[in-house]
Formats: C-alpha cells, sequence, structure tokens
C-alpha cells in the first residue's frame, strides 16, 4: 500500500518505490540511482535493469530542469478523467537525460506553448488527499 | 525444408454491433476461410490459434470456446495476444509451428467484440493501455498517444493536418467499395479539417472506429498447399520487434521504431527492397500512424510521409498503393481481428480477385500489422 495516493485514477497499490508519494508529499521530487552501476531512473525503480541490482538504489533529488519534447490537447479522456477535459499531456526531457509523461498545468495559457521551451515539474495536491506531479514554466 | 503458404482467408463484416456470440462471429470468418481453400476438411486443420486482446472478452481462455464451436476438438489450440497486432503474431507463431514440421495446416481466428462492454467499460479499457503505473494516472489514451507523434513531427519536419485528413480521404474512397467496412461514405477534406478535436492536433476523422468482427487465415506446408489450393500465396518474409509501453522512454517521437526493426528484418528474409513491394496495408488507426508507416517501411524517406499521400501516388493507380481495401480508418478496428483482414486483402489482391480494389499486375505484398503506441510490430511479407 502506498502508491495509490499517486495520481487521480491509480490501477498500483504497491511497489518498491511507494516512498516517491512520501516525498512528493513533502515537496520533493526524487529519481533513484544505482549504488552499483550509477544508472539513475525517473520514474523511479528498484531494479537496475543496466547491471541486475535489486534493492540497491538511492534517492537523488532531480535537477529539474525539463525541455518540452511534444504535447497533445487532450478532449477525449479514459473512465475517470472526463471532468478534466480538455488537458494537456507532455512529454520532456531533463537535463540529466531521463523523460516522462505528465500534465502541462492549466496556468500555462495554450499560446505560450511551444516545443523546446523550459519546464519544471511540481507536486501538486489533489482531491482525496491524492497527489500528483505536473509541469509548469521554468523560473 | 518447405516454405508456408496461405491457403485460405476469412473475414465478417467489421459493423458497430454485431449482435452475436464472439463464436458465432469467429464461425463465419472461419467458414469462409475453409471454403475459400477448396479442397480443405475442417479435420485437415492440425491446429489453431485464436487471437483478441482479453480484456474486451467475458469469456475467460476464448481459445477453448472457439475451438469447440469450429468443431477443431481433439486439436491443439492456445491464445495468442499483442493487442492490436494479436493476429498477425498468430500468424508468425503458425508459420513456426509449420516450419518446424509441429504442424501442417493451422488455422489463425482473430476476433474482437468490443460492443459486449459499454462505452465506459471501453474507455476505461483503454485508459490501461498506458503504463498504468506512471503514465495511466495523467488520463492518457490511445488517440493522445499518437498525437504526441504527430505533434513532435509537425514540429520537425513541418507535416500539417491537411497532410493527416488526406489520408482518411484516401481511406473512405476505398472503404465504399468494400461491403466489409465500416465506414461506407466518402468524406471531404473539408470535412476532415472542421471535425471536431479529439486529441489536437488528432480530430474525429482522424481516428478509426472501435468495431465487431472476426478473421481467419489458414496456413500450411507449402507442398499441402499445392493440393488444398490452385492459388496458394506464400510467405516470404517475417520481421517483428518491440518498443516500450511508456510513450516517454520510445526511442523516437517522429516514428515507430518497432515498424522499422520489424520491417528491416522483413525485407532481409524475403530478399526484397521497399520498391519491389506492389501493395501493402498498412496500421492506420490513426491518419497519422499510415504517414509514419510510409517511411518506416522505406517507401520514402523519414519526414516524407506527409508529401507522399499529397503526391497521391499511395492510391491504387499510384506507384506504391496502400490500404486500398480503406484501412482500419475505413474498415474498423476489431483488435484481434484487424491483422487477419490486412493480410486477407494482400492474399485476394495477389490472387488478382479483388475486383474493383484489385491493384493490376501485384505479385509482393506487405502487411504492417502494430500494437499499442508503437509497441509491437509486425512486418510480413506475402509473395504470388
Amino acid at each position: 500500500m502506498g502508491f495509490e495516493k499517486f495520481g487521480k485514477v491509480n490501477y498500483t497499490s504497491e511497489t518498491k518505490v511507494k516512498d516517491f508519494v512520501s516525498h512528493l508529499e513533502k515537496g520533493k521530487i526524487e529519481a533513484t540511482q544505482c549504488r552499483v552501476c550509477k544508472t539513475m531512473y525517473f520514474p523511479p525503480r528498484m531494479d537496475c535493469s543496466n547491471c541486475l541490482s535489486i534493492d540497491q538504489m538511492n534517492w537523488k533529488e532531480i535537477d529539474n530542469e525539463w525541455t518540452l519534447l511534444t504535447y497533445t490537447k487532450a478532449h477525449f479522456a479514459p473512465t475517470g478523467f472526463e471532468e478534466d477535459t480538455p488537458y494537456v499531456l507532455a512529454i520532456a526531457e531533463s537535463s540529466e537525460g531521463l523523460k516522462t509523461l505528465a500534465r502541462l498545468s492549466k496556468e500555462v495559457s495554450e499560446d505560450k506553448v511551444k516545443l523546446g521551451m523550459k519546464l519544471r515539474l511540481v507536486p501538486i495536491k489533489l482531491p482525496h488527499d491524492k497527489t500528483v506531479y505536473e509541469f509548469k514554466l521554468s523560473g | 525444408m518447405s516454405d508456408v503458404a496461405v491457403v485460405g482467408v476469412g473475414q465478417t463484416a467489421f459493423t458497430r454491433a454485431c449482435g452475436v456470440s464472439i463464436k458465432e462471429l469467429c464461425f463465419e470468418a472461419f467458414k469462409e476461410a475453409v471454403e475459400d481453400a477448396g479442397n480443405l476438411q475442417v479435420q485437415d486443420i492440425d491446429g489453431s490459434i485464436v487471437c483478441s486482446a482479453p480484456e474486451y472478452d467475458k469469456q475467460r481462455s476464448p481459445a477453448g470456446a472457439i475451438a469447440e464451436y469450429l468443431g477443431l476438438n481433439p486439436k491443439p489450440t492456445f491464445y495468442v495476444e499483442s493487442v492490436c497486432a494479436s493476429s498477425t503474431t498468430g500468424i508468425r507463431v503458425a508459420y513456426g509451428l509449420i516450419k518446424s514440421g509441429l504442424n501442417d495446416v493451422v488455422a489463425v481466428v482473430g476476433f474482437q467484440k468490443m460492443s459486449e462492454l459499454s462505452s465506459t467499460e471501453v474507455q476505461e479499457r483503454m485508459g490501461r493501455g498506458a503504463d498504468v503505473m506512471w503514465e495511466s494516472p495523467f488520463g492518457l489514451s490511445m488517440p493522445a498517444g499518437y498525437a504526441l507523434f504527430a505533434r513532435a513531427r509537425m514540429q520537425k519536419y513541418g507535416m500539417t493536418e491537411e497532410q493527416m485528413a488526406k489520408v482518411k480521404v484516401k481511406s473512405s474512397k476505398y472503404s465504399v467499395l468494400n461491403p466489409k467496412a465500416i465506414f461506407q461514405r466518402e468524406v471531404t477534406l473539408e470535412e476532415c479539417l472542421g471535425a471536431r478535436a479529439i486529441a489536437a492536433p488528432l480530430k474525429f476523422y482522424d481516428c478509426c472506429s472501435n468495431a465487431d468482427g472476426a478473421s481467419c487465415i489458414i496456413l500450411a506446408d507449402a507442398d499441402k498447399a499445392k493440393k488444398i489450393t490452385d492459388t496458394p500465396v506464400r510467405i516470404i518474409g517475417l520481421g517483428s520487434a518491440s518498443d516500450s509501453l511508456s510513450l516517454a522512454n520510445k526511442a523516437s517521437l517522429t516514428g515507430l521504431k518497432c515498424a522499422v526493426e520489424a520491417a528491416r528484418q522483413a525485407y532481409k528474409m524475403a530478399g526484397i527492397q521497399p520498391k519491389d513491394v506492389d501493395v501493402a496495408e498498412v496500421h492506420d488507426c490513426f491518419t497519422i500512424a499510415e504517414i509514419m508507416a510510409y517511411e518506416n517501411l522505406g517507401f520514402c524517406k523519414p519526414g516524407e510521409g506527409g508529401k507522399l499521400i499529397e503526391s497521391a501516388q499511395t492510391y491504387i493507380d499510384g506507384d506504391m498503393p496502400v490500404n486500398i481495401d480503406g484501412g482500419l480508418l475505413g474498415k474498423g478496428h476489431p483488435i484481434g481481428a484487424t491483422g487477419g483482414s490486412q493480410v486477407r486483402t494482400i492474399v485476394v489482391e495477389l490472387r488478382g480477385d479483388a475486383g474493383k480494389l484489385q491493384v493490376k499486375g501485384a505479385e509482393t505484398g506487405l502487411v504492417h500489422n502494430i500494437g499499442g503506441v508503437g509497441l509491437y510490430g509486425n512486418v510480413t511479407i506475402f509473395s504470388r
């Protein structure tokens, strides 16, 4: 248990990276880094596919400088997200070379959105004691 | 070792709601394939592979239920799944079984009855098609996944929404000539461009429809095939690959790497070049997917897919006819049945039996079938 608090609709409760959620609640966005081979993972994982080590990870705060690679404005949503439409889904790459998908904050007006723009990932609170992260403008 | 050939093909009409059970749906495609084969008895089929996306089924382990209904007991049967690419994965497995000598004649039955579920249930399953841990919690859908590729290509290559719309215009021109297609109306470029947004830049007509339907492909060892039919169609190349499920970790956001790799393997095995393909069926679940397929299959250079549809060279009388049965955009997309339907079209084309949709003198055909958002890629090449 523990991970079910991540995101509005979530299908995973048990995972070795559930502490990610408590870090997020404290305002920290953390990757994992393998103590054996130094490979970094975000989203985090406890199993290293590079050196096959298990549970040899350290939590490590990300640099949090992201560049927008692509986005879409979703007008149609899977079950559970209908009230949120329209919302923008984005993929961005970090200065460490990590890539992730998240929503772009509704605070960012559509005419400002451009591929290559600089973003940061910010923890946000959701109703029902849930939490998630979203992209906001850098700075 | 001898070759493997397709000896019989069958397909139901693809519809919004078939009104029959999954067993009855599969029976119709199976009967058509057995009769199409000519000199084949059901008892000559010594194995069956059943393909669908199981999350849409009420029946647990559908292979058993369907093999019994088709009269295929006590021969072995089992289930294969790679979402939208399931039935060409089934064909790949059947090829291996026949080539190894374990089986002589195998039926690959693909089906989906999406109307078994309410639209809310279908949308719930679509949400779980993404990585459920790190991407589904943001509300990712299939159209949004492909839209992320479309946006990246608009930036990198200057691809336009009009170029995507032109894929649907072509599709509808041919689906009205295909009585098994769900979409029986020609649409104009203006209609496509003016349609409501689904996941911008993708609009309503950029997306295929959910559908009910079944397909059946019967494969045989080439020596047996000659006794079964006068028109066997040989499988001369197979390629298969995968990419990450998570969209953020895709090897590329401007093309499907699993398709590039599957195509490389299939061309190498067949000993042919892209220019040697006379007719192709590609996985156009969205208009953007057909444009990427042109490039990933080597029909044009990376970035030039949009120009290829503009040039009209992928129409029936062009240099490289693609999806001249309407494709997924025109036929509808009953997940597990789609790959088999693509194969059926190519086999009928190579036999020269496609009527109004016949590509003149087609000798070599290609099927590109993708599961998920560029997750599983199968490319299969056929020859007369």
